[in-house]
């Protein structure tokens, strides 16, 4: 259980960072809190690994009108702990409280976490759920790509072999709109055997006219699932027990030694369906 | 390369290739074995350092990427001979059997009481509940921490 031999360069900053990438076709190491189990499991063999954790500068979480900006390394306890994040974006806190240990919060970045594309992972869902966009440095300039662009498969996303994830964006809530996290595992801190996360708005009676949702460890992506249609006119109090069906019917999730394929299309139900009505009291709170 | 950590206080150095993890490099190159290797992929918590008074997985972490940062492990807790109100109240309230989890323990505990001096049941779940214990079945490692907690505050 040791890492495989690499060669090592501490860039001391992007340009350095991505000479060394262009250079040794190696991977980008930041918080290693997935990299490094990797590694010390030989699952995986990078041959060059670009320490960006010198760089300045790129740890910043930016809470702005807009929405938030989190920088490469940022860590999970520095976005789970701003209480300006929070504000704009209340779905950030409420992922980032699931995702492993204090331990781990304080190491592993939620760029690395996104550009890991773990389908079972909380924050890919929340950056396809609040259409946010991940910005992508090259030697040649910059590009930002949507979640539905990002993201092509467990442990897949679009970022080339000589690109740095600089950025991630999470755009705030819309006016009279709350959102939820929920997910079982089976211990504090594991992979969740499902999850799901809402964004509801209600309209100026209180009524739902858009519901959208996204599960997590029920498909290779995150996929935002379009419920407004179904849910319309729905309150917060109402059964949203007709959404989990809907839920149920759009999922494709699959067995491991962890559950069934049919437990986990229960679950995500169950879960979809609490997201969803704590998602429309939270907008009521708001309005 | 040459790699200088701050170990409980005090500039340590020493050779070691890139690859070598953080875990191995306070054992095997600054010989402090009391931080323990236990899974070696972040799951079981017993290599829990604090890395600039945070608590952090020793195991996934490389020796290379914390040159020149400020480490505390189980070895730097007591003070002068005394043991630390953490370590003390885990031996009042038979916080540990075996020990092999402890050093991650005591290490994550420590940094928990100076962030959350008065803990609340729930929040000392929360705290630990990423440190394994095969032996004591976690509640006298509660009762340890609200204890460590009280005698923190006397």
């Amino acid at each position: 259980m040791k890492p495989p031999q690499f060669g090592y360069t501490a860039a001391a900053d992007l340009d350095e960072a991505l000479e060394a990438l262009a250079a040794t076709g190696g991977k980008v190491l930041a918080g290693g809190q997935s990299l490094i189990p990797l590694l010390n499991m030989r699952l995986a063999d990078p041959g060059h690994l670009v320490d960006i954790n010198r760089i300045p500068a790129l740890d910043a979480v930016a809470a702005q009108a807009d929405g938030v900006r989190v920088g490469a390394l940022a860590r999970h306890f520095q976005a789970l702990e701003s209480d300006e994040a929070a504000a704009v974006q209340p779905l950030l806190r409420q992922a980032l409280r699931h995702v492993a240990h204090p331990a781990i919060r304080n190491r592993g970045t939620v760029v690395g976490s996104i550009v890991h594309a773990d389908p079972a992972a909380e924050l890919p869902a929340v950056l396809a759920l609040t259409g946010g966009t991940v910005t992508l440095r090259g030697r040649e300039g910059e590009r930002a790509l949507s979640a539905e662009e990002f993201f092509l498969g467990p442990m897949e996303s679009a970022i080339g072999p000589a690109e740095i994830a600089r950025e991630v964006f999470f755009p705030a809530l819309p006016e009279r709109s709350g959102t939820a996290f929920h997910e079982l595992a089976r211990r504090k801190g594991d992979f969740a055997m499902a999850g799901a996360a809402a964004l509801v708005t209600l309209d100026a009676d209180l009524a739902c006219t858009a519901a959208r949702l996204v599960c997590v460890g029920t498909g290779a992506v995150p996929e935002v699932i379009d419920l407004s249609g179904l849910c319309r006119g729905w309150l917060s109090t109402s059964d949203w027990s007709a959404a989990a069906e809907a839920v149920r019917e759009r999922i494709e999730p699959e067995d491991d030694i962890h559950a069934t394929a049919d437990y986990r299309r229960h679950l995500a139900g169950v879960l979809a369906a609490r997201a969803l009505s704590e998602a429309a009291a939270n907008a009521e709170a708001r309005a | 390369m040459r790699i200088t950590l701050h170990v409980n206080g005090v500039p340590r150095s020493a050779e070691a290739e890139p690859r070598v993890l953080l875990s191995d490099f306070l054992r095997g190159e600054l010989g402090l074995p009391g931080t323990h290797v236990g899974c070696e992929h972040g799951v079981c918590g017993a290599c829990t350092v604090l890395l600039d008074d945070r608590p952090v997985r020793s195991c996934l972490m490389l020796a290379a990427t914390a040159d020149g940062h400020h480490v505390t492990t189980v070895e730097g807790l007591a003070e002068e001979a005394a043991l630390s109100p953490v370590q003390q109240a885990f031996g009042e309230c038979h916080g540990l059997q075996c020990g092999f989890c402890t050093p991650g323990f005591l290490t994550t505990v420590t940094a928990f009481l100076e962030a959350h001096p008065k803990p609340t049941d729930e929040e000392i779940l929360d705290a630990v509940s990423g440190n394994l214990c095969r032996c004591t079945g976690y509640q006298n490692i509660v009762k340890a921490v609200r204890r460590a907690s009280e005698l923190m505050e006397s």
